[in-house]
């Protein structure tokens, strides 16, 4: 099976490379060749679901003959986490970086069959080219061949770190990756863009749907992450800025930016070299992600170890660097704005200050995650820089990022006067106001300014996109005569794009609420308790009532029963454990060994609208540890029949004697011995419950976290409604060309514009200006087209 | 004013924003940093610097010591004189002998005292190679 993979493999990589070849033979418009370099990616996709495929039945079979399955799976590891285990390996994430391109390439050449036809091609080219280099790696690079066996398989795997195995982290490295990859599509479509000098807003038209599904699915895949460090670390926190987290949030913000700046070149033909710019930055810090997981080149939680492919993806990165920035540099005259800024008070501006903002965050993410290779430059010390640093300069970006939220949905594009302004302003700032006040009157928020202010702002800002959809869906009924709540679903439906990122920036704005409070008013201690003794944090009783024990065949959990009273009423038990893992795939020679293995807490999490009660413990199994090392020691003196000890241990010494050069009878033996060791494993353990030792419990107490998760699952539903294809839209995929798409976003304009005078946005004055400059935009499109 | 000077002022007000937030952040990281240095660097450091220090904690050497713990490390290649280190409070769920931590602290006669909250614990494993069953 590992040959026939290794086939496919070498056959995805010669597919790829032709697929590319085809491509940019056919660029001058051969309908054939075009027609088989599409389909040759799609061969490409299948080619790579098929090794993949192989790659899961193996982890399915539990055949350790694959190296990969050996390493990263073993016998008792849940089949889920078989599944998941491919992406826990090096070779197995490249794997999946290969697929998720192969499969976003196809959907976009797919979506783009009948359009764009001087622009795929070097679309094409970029993509299968970046594919090519994935699987190449996986074929040429030392250590990282997914197909790699073993002579002769051993009879277990290692298994899968226990850290590992939770939930989120199944799916967590598959959205990052996907995040990471389909960020390709727009940046190749922006090259084949650059190439051919067709630079007007098409290529965004074409790509703007994988550069939102790319930013998704990165930014779940981040929330994912912090869920899982939140619940399963033991350590309460979400988010350390640690160099790994920093390189996946990275191109998310440069993402952000780029689907904000990307509707000023669709509306106004302008940022064209901002756009072009972003998008390389864009990707390249998705391939400097998936290069900073893999180097060791800076000092991070997530220790990847030594590898053999982190040059070649600098490489990679340095050429799409130097040659993006070569195309733009040499196509500067085609890329100038078809027109200016009006007005400062216009959306666009907003736009343009939200981007920078963005990409000022990114510039100090990056510079702060790097720095212990600059300080090394210029000092000759390696230093580092902690959470304090980056929360200095992130905070007030954060507080400025949600007031241009809050600013930006409420002007009208191109300019807003004065009277306008004014009417749509009012009641976001008197909402902003109110927040700011109540909180200092009835909350000591403000003790800490930096958490007022952003609460403040996300007050004015929630108001204002609130107002939004009440004004649009007013606006709608008074259209349509349709009734209050059926106006708002249509209008929803009906502007997917525009309210989608409306939920969108609802879900962020609380999300940094969640994040705000939780880092700011957070209670944070380490309480030592026996069974039977209560502490009080935070106006709660905490009881640690009685230890607990459970022991099964892959670990042994020691634990604790807690009583939690709220003003003298109980509310509930927490049970905090701490697992212990048996290490899997190795002798044990000891009682010892049984806990040499790897250690989980399982935090005992009591979430809440308001506040979240989060407790870890540490239990003290010093005593228990004692008595190991004494039934090792009784369990050696029996094997050598010390007298006085009990008489199986004469049997047990019998059968090892006469297993002596018999290999079948020594299994039996050894099995035995096994069997014998966890049995007296298991009652040493028992004695935890009854040492009456004192156990460590860290115990938080994080204000609002909730709604951080609630926040990110919200702007996840904005986006996917934001995505969904409209019904003209996907009638209309299969036949659309260009010009249509460019009617279609010029009508879209004009209805925009129609609702935000009906919604009070735009006043008669500034409507009469801007549906007159539309509609000869509109008039100058058809005039362009062809007489059929 | 005229369009083509009121861009002008704008594009210098932008730079100099830059500028400042690019100074600033120069400055605040430099002084802001603690030095990393590994265990061996540190026996004969100076008492009361803070420093990151970076090294693998010795197998079997993790004694609890009240409400935390004390340990020895060495350097992250495993040779070398050890430290000993205290810290105090919870450790992370990956912390245990041969694993390689993060911690930053100072000299306090002899032992390198680790702050609260600053144990960090290298996730094991993925994407390692056999070095670290």
């Amino acid at each position: 099976m590992a040959s026939l993979g290794s086939a496919l493999l070498g056959l995805a990589f010669a597919a790829a490379l032709a697929a590319g070849a085809l491509a940019l033979a056919g660029r001058k418009g051969d309908e054939r060749l075009l027609t088989w370099s599409r389909r040759t990616v799609y061969g490409f996709c299948g080619l790579l679901i098929a090794c993949v495929v192989i790659i899961e039945s193996a982890f399915a079979r539990d055949d350790f003959s694959f190296n990969i399955v050996a390493e990263h799976s073993s016998i008792e590891t849940p089949t889920g986490y078989k599944l998941a285990a491919m992406w826990s390996s090096q070779e197995g994430s490249l794997l999946l970086w290969a697929l998720v391109l192969s499969l976003a390439a196809s959907a976009a050449l797919w979506a783009t069959r009948h359009k764009l036809r001087d622009l795929v091609p070097w679309a094409t080219a970029v993509m299968m080219g970046v594919a090519a280099f994935f699987t190449g790696l996986m074929l040429f690079a030392p250590d990282v061949d997914p197909f790699a066996t073993l002579d002769p398989a051993p009879a277990d795997g290692i298994g899968l770190n226990p850290l590992l195995q939770h939930p989120s982290m199944m799916i967590h490295p598959p959205m990052l990756y996907s995040g990471y990859v389909a960020f390709t599509v727009p940046f190749a479509f922006a090259i084949g863009a650059l190439v051919t000098r067709r630079l007007d807003a098409e290529w965004i038209r074409a790509t703007r749907r994988f550069a939102l599904i790319a930013w998704a699915f990165l930014g779940f895949g981040l929330l994912l992450g912090a869920r899982w460090s939140y619940t399963e670390l033991g350590w309460g926190g979400y988010w350390a800025w640690d160099p790994v987290e920093n390189a996946a949030l990275m191109p998310w913000l440069l993402g952000t930016a780029f689907l904000h700046s990307i509707m000023v070149q669709e509306k106004r033909g302008m940022l064209k070299v901002w756009n072009a710019s972003l998008i390389v930055g864009t990707f390249s810090m998705a391939l400097l992600g998936t290069f900073l997981v893999r180097s060791g080149v800076l000092q991070s939680i997530h220790a990847f170890g030594d590898n053999t492919v982190g040059p070649y993806i600098l490489g990679l990165i340095a050429v799409v660097l130097v040659g993006s920035a070569a195309l733009i540099v040499s196509r500067l005259d085609d890329l100038r704005s078809e027109k200016r800024i009006d007005s400062l008070a216009s959306r666009e501006s907003v736009f343009l200050v939200n981007n920078l903002l963005l990409v000022g965050m990114t510039a100090v993410i990056f510079w702060g995650t790097f720095f212990p290779l600059i300080s090394e430059l210029f000092t000759g010390e390696k230093a580092s820089l902690a959470a304090p640093w980056f929360d200095r300069y992130t905070t007030p970006l954060a507080i400025l990022l949600v007031v241009f939220t809050g600013i930006g949905p409420l002007l009208a594009w191109r300019r807003v006067s004065w009277e306008s302004a004014k009417r749509v302003f009012r009641l976001p700032l008197a909402v902003g106001a109110v927040v700011t006040v109540a909180l200092v009157l009835f909350t000591d928020a403000e003790s800490n300014l930096w958490a007022l202010a952003l609460f403040a702002f996300a007050g004015f800002a929630l108001a204002g996109l609130a107002q939004e959809f009440w004004s649009g869906a007013a606006a709608r009924r008074q259209l349509t005569g349709e009734p209050g709540a059926q106006a708002l679903v249509g209008l929803v439906s009906r502007n997917r794009r525009r309210y989608g990122g409306y939920i969108v920036h609802v879900g962020i704005i609380v999300l940094l609420i969640g994040i705000a409070a939780s880092s700011s008013f957070q209670t944070n201690r380490d309480v030592e308790l026996k069974p039977g003794e209560s502490t009080v944090i935070d106006g709660r009783t905490i009881t640690y009532v009685k230890p607990t024990v459970a022991v099964d065949s892959e670990k042994f959990t020691f634990g604790s029963i807690l009583r939690i009273e709220e003003d003298g009423k109980l509310v509930g038990y927490l049970r905090p454990s701490r697992r212990f893992f048996r290490p899997t795939g190795q002798e044990s020679g000891t009682i010892g060994s049984f806990f040499a293995g790897e250690a989980t807490s399982e935090v005992g999490l009591r979430p809440g609208p308001w506040h979240d009660l989060w407790i870890a413990e540490q239990p003290n199994i010093a005593a228990v540890q004692r008595g190991v090392r004494a039934a090792d020691k009784g369990f050696q003196a029996c094997l050598r029949g010390v007298p006085g000890s009990p008489p199986e241990c004469k049997a047990l010494r019998a059968a090892m004697q006469a297993s002596v050069g018999d290999p079948q009878r020594e299994a039996q033996a050894l099995d035995q011995i096994s069997r014998l060791q966890s049995l007296a494993a298991k009652n040493v353990a028992q004695t935890f419950l009854e040492t009456g030792a004192a156990s460590t419990f860290k115990v938080i107490v994080n204000p609002l976290v909730t709604w951080m998760w609630i926040g990110g699952l919200i702007a996840l539903a904005g986006a996917l409604i934001a995505l969904w294809p409209t019904r003209g839209g996907r009638r209309g995929a299969l036949v659309r060309t260009e010009a249509d798409a460019r009617k279609e976003a010029k009508y879209r304009e004009i209805r925009d514009a129609e609702l935000d005078h009906a919604a009070g946005k735009l006043s008669d004055e500034d409507f009469a200006i801007l549906d007159a400059e539309l509609r000869e935009e509109a008039i100058e499109i058809l005039d362009r087209e062809p007489i059929a | 004013m005229d369009p083509q000077r009121k861009r002008k002022i704008r594009l210098v007000v932008a730079l100099s924003t830059a500028v400042l937030l690019a100074v600033a952040l120069i400055y605040t990281s430099f002084s802001a940093s603690s030095e990393a240095k590994e265990p061996s660097e540190l026996l004969n450091a100076a008492p009361g610097t803070s420093y990151e220090m970076t090294g693998r904690v010795v197998k079997g050497s993790i004694q609890r010591h009240g409400n935390g713990i004390a340990f020895r490390v060495v350097d992250r290649d495993g040779f070398g004189q050890s430290l000993p280190v205290t810290y105090t409070g919870t450790v992370p769920d990956p912390f245990r002998g041969g694993r390689e931590i993060v911690l930053t602290g100072a000299m306090k006669s002899g032992t390198f005292v680790g702050e609260r909250e600053t144990l960090i614990t290298k996730c094991p494993s993925k994407f390692t190679t056999k070095s670290d069953g």
